[in-house]
């Protein structure tokens, strides 16, 4: 049973293929064609011819309603059923200019497959399939095509030009690396700092103030960023895209991690708010239960113990931003983050 | 001018003076105190009738004073109330919150139970208990003058990871969820700023300004207001809707199409 | 070309128009065909391609989906670049979108903003874009499972199934990229998750991650790089391989379902001109029309919510688009395993997700090279498998789909969470442990219900269709009578081929023994004529009867002995 039911012998050894006995049935051919309503009825003919002329001119009634839509429903200018320039008349002129074209193609395209169900020959013809290899014959003259070509090039003489060959088309990709470099810098120990330092005051992300500390109520949340960050500042998203920080506060007696209360200042604790997974801003702050949720992959971090991964696909804790009062009250980084912030790399734990 | 020059030195100048820097230091006092202290009036028989109400509707958790009650495990079955003020009172009971139907992961906004008036005289009852922050008024929540881009931008660092850029809600940890904000009154999203209910942080006062807070107010009506200018919102909840409806309704509407394309016609 | 032209029925050709009409018309097609025959060899193609056969069946258009939504992905595209600017300096907004007035912006977000209010139009093109991109990955996707579950990949189809899953992972590439251009929040996030996955690359990932965003994330260049990789290199190879594809398409010939006259030697259906040219040609504008009325109606990513794309924020149930969503699953689902060797970190948190989604994609991609070595079949194929036929093929699609819609949950567990009142932290832990069971789980049922569908196909063969006509022997038993089938729909329950287990031993590795008696141990033949005639015999049919339904001289068991 190592033969195709074609009678060849399978290429690669042995097949699967079990013979059916007798070889099977005959294949009964194709079966005697059924003629349609309109093959036959003059009626149903007509019938099928207007439906599809109707259709083509609902087409151009829908062709006519986009173009018309485009000037009486225009987000700007003119809007019957709203006042220009608000979202509402936007909403009119995607709606009528939507409608209009869907109206336009939509009929087109069933006009023309009713036409052809309904009035174009629908009996199925058969067409024979060629081999897709070639002939024997022709397999045979490429094949003395390549080989005659390799004899006149002389390939297989001159071994020295081929090993150069190899050797350049070999050399040339390392060439791309070149142009690649100048794509970005490298990383050097940009990953490994932020704006953050000594001294500088944390303030609101929002508008930039300074916090006191006795502002920092219990259970609450601030969003914030180190003082002077703004847009005037050189490469300001980059900046604050690993100095974003949270400010929580919650009550000493809650903490179970020693060093993480000594870092922050009578139970207000800053931590990175980047997720330590792939970066995600994580600050879903639950005030009671004190866990620290990200909305994308759903790392959650206890801030009572120095932030530490309580459940997700977080590894590393967030990096907590150590923190005192200043002589004004206001609050104060004792510098930058310890360790990178943000997910980990290579190279995270060396000093740069 | 000159008229006034004239009496500078009338014996009654120096009462009036008086009089105006002890009106300019009350009126300076009053409003540079914390909100809290704003205390809506609140009669005797508001408070009274409040405790009535509390003892029949609150006091199995919260306690016959308000302080809280401990089960015997000692868990709490409900937190103090003393010093929640007023504004957790009106969001709690307002939006139907409390008293609650069961116990679960988080309280769920339902049909309120009180009504307005019922709500106020619990409110002045709990304020009574201590002081914290109390209802805020009209004019607090005078939307007409709002800065609708400083609060989109408080609103998307301080509310979307919990509530989603469009407040359609979010999920938090085991079942707890933010829930979503449209619909919501002005007041009450204001309230639930001002306290933190349940699991949500407290925006006070020192966090985010009065200002601040209608800000934020404001734009949650301004999208609430301008819709969805592109047809049906899908719920607003982003790429995964979208995607089901292409899945579902879109493939649907294909495949109708390519069914009657492919059959026989008769 | 053997095509045969069918006799025109004598209704449809006396349609209403006159001769002279038609004869004019005749004349300058006549023209205007020379000429170009003369230019283009268009007599050639003409006849070459006008009459080429194409099997209708509604799932073959799966794939003419996926291309007409990648024309009307190049049409709106077109427009969008009209006012897109791509990007990253910052500008004050101005706009008709109040809340975001004064707001500091990129010029990309910006310029999305104004196409989207103020061109007249703007937002169905934008809109049209983007649903257009869900259809075409949603087509791609059902185009696949169609060829995969027909076994349509079989020779000679091999490399068109790698061409076809290369055009799958480009529109992924296309999508991702489009969907990060308007810098918004959502997007943002998106691109700081690559960044995150970047880094996580031993050794050289910190290096990748700032040459492909020209130093650190997000910098200024990311914006321009995505947009020539979105409307040039991508798109670029997305045609080449769609021309590839359409040129194997012509050169294969399509393939069939089974059915009685359709064989491996031969293509049944209509031909492309005048049928197929008015069906396809009319398909498109039927897909334009969909995806047009569901832009005009339903709201697709409005980016003015998320607001301009800041580090800080972040929006509750950020998911990239339904086509990536299965790259979010297993980052969801990964517990927060990470090791750190002589100093340096391997996160296995974000590569063994990777290395999941590698090998699935693999697994797609390889299949047809997997499926020849176990069968050892080395026929070229053009009449499909019906997929209950081939159980295990079947339930293994099927798994692999499990575990893409597994994945895909687990992307949007937040979203599950909160509708259905459920705990993400149970919901996670739920598909961390359905992911190893529920496609196992998945391929058995699944295979078993394929050998019951057989099953039932072969008891309907040897018995044939129940008549409701009941009958009451003389011993008083009720009997319904069956019908025999006719030959034609006898054909398509019987045509199948047959595999059966290898042993080990010549020639036949012990592997692929093992994989045969994976793929056939559990296997129900086809009715073979031999087997039809006992049972009609055994329902008491005449022995003329049974020659005249089998095709053939049975032997009564009388005469055996």
């Amino acid at each position: 049973m190592t033969e195709n039911l074609d009678g060849t012998r399978p290429a690669k050894g042995v097949s699967a293929i079990a013979a059916k006995e007798g070889g099977g049935f005959p294949n009964p051919g194709l079966p005697p064609h059924a003629h349609r309503q309109g093959d036959h009825d003059r009626g149903a003919e007509k019938r099928a011819e207007r439906i599809v002329a109707v259709m083509f001119l609902i087409s151009v009634l829908g062709t006519a309603l986009f173009i018309a839509a485009y000037f009486v429903f225009t987000p700007m200018d003119r809007n019957l059923l709203a006042e220009p320039g608000t979202l509402h008349a936007v909403r009119w002129s995607n709606l009528f200019t939507g409608l209009g074209l869907a109206i336009s193609m939509f009929f087109i395209g069933a006009a023309a497959v009713h036409w052809a169900k309904t009035l174009m020959p629908d009996e199925e013809v058969s067409e024979e399939r060629h081999a897709i290899a070639g002939s024997p014959e022709t397999q045979q003259a490429a094949a003395d095509i390549i080989t005659g070509g390799l004899a006149e090039s002389g390939v297989g003489r001159r071994p020295v030009i081929v090993t150069t060959m190899v050797a350049a088309l070999a050399a040339l990709p390392i060439a791309v690396l070149a142009p690649l470099s100048t794509l970005g810098p490298l990383p050097g120990n940009k990953l490994h700092h932020t704006f953050w330092k000594a001294g500088l005051r944390i303030t609101r992300d929002h508008d930039g103030t300074p916090i006191r500390a006795d502002e920092v109520a219990m259970n609450s949340i601030f969003h914030v960023m180190p003082e002077g960050l703004d847009s005037e500042t050189p490469d300001y998203l980059e900046e604050r895209a690993k100095a974003a920080a949270v400010l929580v506060r919650i009550d000493p007696a809650l903490g179970k991690n020693q060093s993480s209360l000594d870092n922050g200042y009578e139970g207000i604790l800053a931590f990175s708010k980047i997720c330590t997974h792939v970066g995600c801003p994580v600050a879903l702050y639950e005030q009671q239960t004190h866990h620290m949720l990200c909305p994308c992959h759903q790392s959650t971090f206890d801030v009572t113990d120095g932030a530490k991964v309580i459940f997700g696909p977080a590894h590393r804790p967030l990096p907590q931003l150590p923190i005192e009062v200043d002589a004004e009250g206001y609050l104060v980084a004792r510098g930058d983050f310890p360790e990178p912030i943000g997910p980990s790399f290579w190279d995270i734990h060396k000093d740069k | 001018m000159k008229a006034l020059a004239a009496r500078r030195h009338h014996p009654m100048a120096f009462v009036v003076i008086l009089l105006l820097a002890l009106l300019a230091t009350g009126g300076l006092y009053a409003a540079l105190q914390p909100r809290s202290a704003q205390a809506e009036s609140y009669s005797q028989d508001d408070v009274a009738a409040g405790e009535a109400l509390f003892l029949a509707n609150c006091a199995t958790c919260h306690g016959t004073t308000g302080a809280g009650e401990v089960d015997a495990e000692g868990n709490a079955t409900g937190p103090s109330l003393v010093g929640v003020g007023a504004a957790a009172v009106d969001f709690q009971v307002g939006t139907g919150r409390m008293p609650m139907q069961m116990s679960g992961p988080q309280a769920a906004r339902k049909a309120p139970q009180m009504n307005e008036e019922q709500t106020r005289q619990l409110a002045a009852y709990v304020a009574s208990l201590g002081p914290g922050p109390s209802v805020p008024d009209e004019s607090t929540l005078d939307l007409a003058n709002a800065d609708l881009e400083n609060g989109g931008n408080i609103f998307r660092i301080n509310c979307a990871m919990c509530h989603n850029a469009a407040g359609a809600g979010g999920a938090l940890t085991r079942g707890k969820y933010a829930p979503a904000l449209g619909g919501v009154e002005s007041t009450h999203i204001y309230e639930a700023m001002e306290t933190g209910p349940q699991n949500m942080p407290v925006f006070n006062d020192d966090n985010l300004s009065p200002e601040d807070k209608r800000d934020v107010v404001a734009y949650l009506k301004a999208l609430e207001e301008n819709g969805s200018p592109g047809g049906i919102s899908l719920g607003s909840l982003g790429p995964v809707t979208e995607g089901l409806y292409a899945w579902t309704i879109v493939l649907a509407l294909l495949v109708g199409c390519t069914v009657w394309l492919g059959a026989k016609a008769k | 070309m053997a095509t045969t032209t069918p006799t025109k029925p004598t209704a449809a050709s006396a349609s209403g128009s006159s001769a002279a009409q038609g004869g004019r018309m005749m004349k300058l097609g006549a023209v205007g065909g020379a000429w170009l025959d003369q230019r283009v060899s268009g007599a050639g193609f003409v006849k070459f391609f006008a009459r080429k056969i194409f099997p209708d069946h509604w799932s073959f258009m799966f794939g003419e989906v996926a291309l007409y939504s990648f024309v009307i992905l190049l049409i709106s595209g077109t427009f969008l670049t009209m006012f897109f600017v791509p990007s990253m300096d910052e500008v004050v907004y101005e706009g008709i979108y109040a809340p975001l007035q004064g707001a500091h912006v990129s010029r990309a977000f910006e310029s999305t903003l104004h196409l989207s209010f103020e061109v007249k139009g703007g937002l169905l093109f934008r809109q049209m874009h983007h649903w257009a991109a869900l259809v075409f990955m949603v087509a791609i996707f059902v185009h696949m499972f169609r060829v995969f579950f027909t076994g349509a990949f079989r020779k000679p189809r091999e490399l068109n199934w790698l061409v076809g899953f290369s055009l799958m992972i480009l529109g992924m590439v296309a999508g991702f990229s489009g969907y990060s251009l308007p810098d918004d929040v959502l997007s943002g996030n998106g691109l700081r998750v690559v960044d995150g996955l970047m880094k996580a690359i031993p050794i050289v990932g910190t290096y990748l991650s700032m040459l492909l965003f020209g130093g650190e994330f997000p910098g200024h260049d990311i914006i321009p790089r995505l947009f020539t990789i979105h409307i040039l290199l991508v798109p670029a190879a997305i045609l080449g391989l769609i021309a590839i594809h359409l040129v194997l398409l012509v050169l294969h010939k399509h393939t069939q379902y089974p059915g009685p006259g359709r064989t491996d030697r031969n293509v049944v259906g209509f031909p492309l001109f005048p049928v197929y040219t008015a069906k396809a040609g009319g398909f498109f504008f039927l897909v334009f029309g969909i995806i047009a009325l569901v832009s005009a109606t339903t709201a697709i990513n409005g980016v003015w919510i998320y607001g301009p794309y800041d580090p800080s924020p972040v929006s509750a149930g950020s998911q990239p688009d339904w086509y990536m969503l299965w790259t979010d699953g297993g980052l969801r689902l990964i517990p927060g395993w990470e090791f750190t060797i002589f100093g340096y970190v391997i996160s296995l948190n974000m590569l063994i997700p990777m290395a999941i989604y590698g090998a699935l994609l693999a697994f797609l991609a390889l299949y047809p090279f997997i499926e020849s070595w176990v069968t050892g079949d080395d026929r070229e194929h053009h009449v499909l498998d019906l997929p209950y036929n081939t159980p295990v093929r079947t339930g293994l699609g099927v798994a692999w789909i499990s575990i893409y819609v597994i994945l895909a949950l687990a992307a949007t567990n937040d979203l599950i969470g909160m509708k259905l009142h459920l705990s993400i932290n149970d919901l996670t832990w739920f598909f961390r442990i359905g992911i190893f069971v529920i496609p196992v789980l998945m391929f058995y049922v699944t295979k078993r219900l394929c050998l019951s569908m057989q099953r039932q196909r072969r008891d309907l063969v040897l018995h044939g269709v129940e008549t409701s006509k009941v009958v009451r022997l003389e011993d008083g038993e009720m009997l319904e009578i069956h019908e025999p089938l006719n030959e034609y729909d006898r054909w398509v329950l019987v045509q199948h081929d047959d595999f059966r287990p290898l042993t080990a031993g010549n020639g036949v590795s012990s592997l692929r023994a093992a994989a045969t008696s994976f793929f056939f141990k559990d296997r129900i033949s086809p009715v073979t004529p031999a087997e039809l005639r006992e049972a009609m015999a055994h329902a008491g049919h005449e022995k003329h009867e049974i020659d005249a339904l089998t095709g053939g001289d049975y032997t009564t068991p009388d005469q055996r002995h």
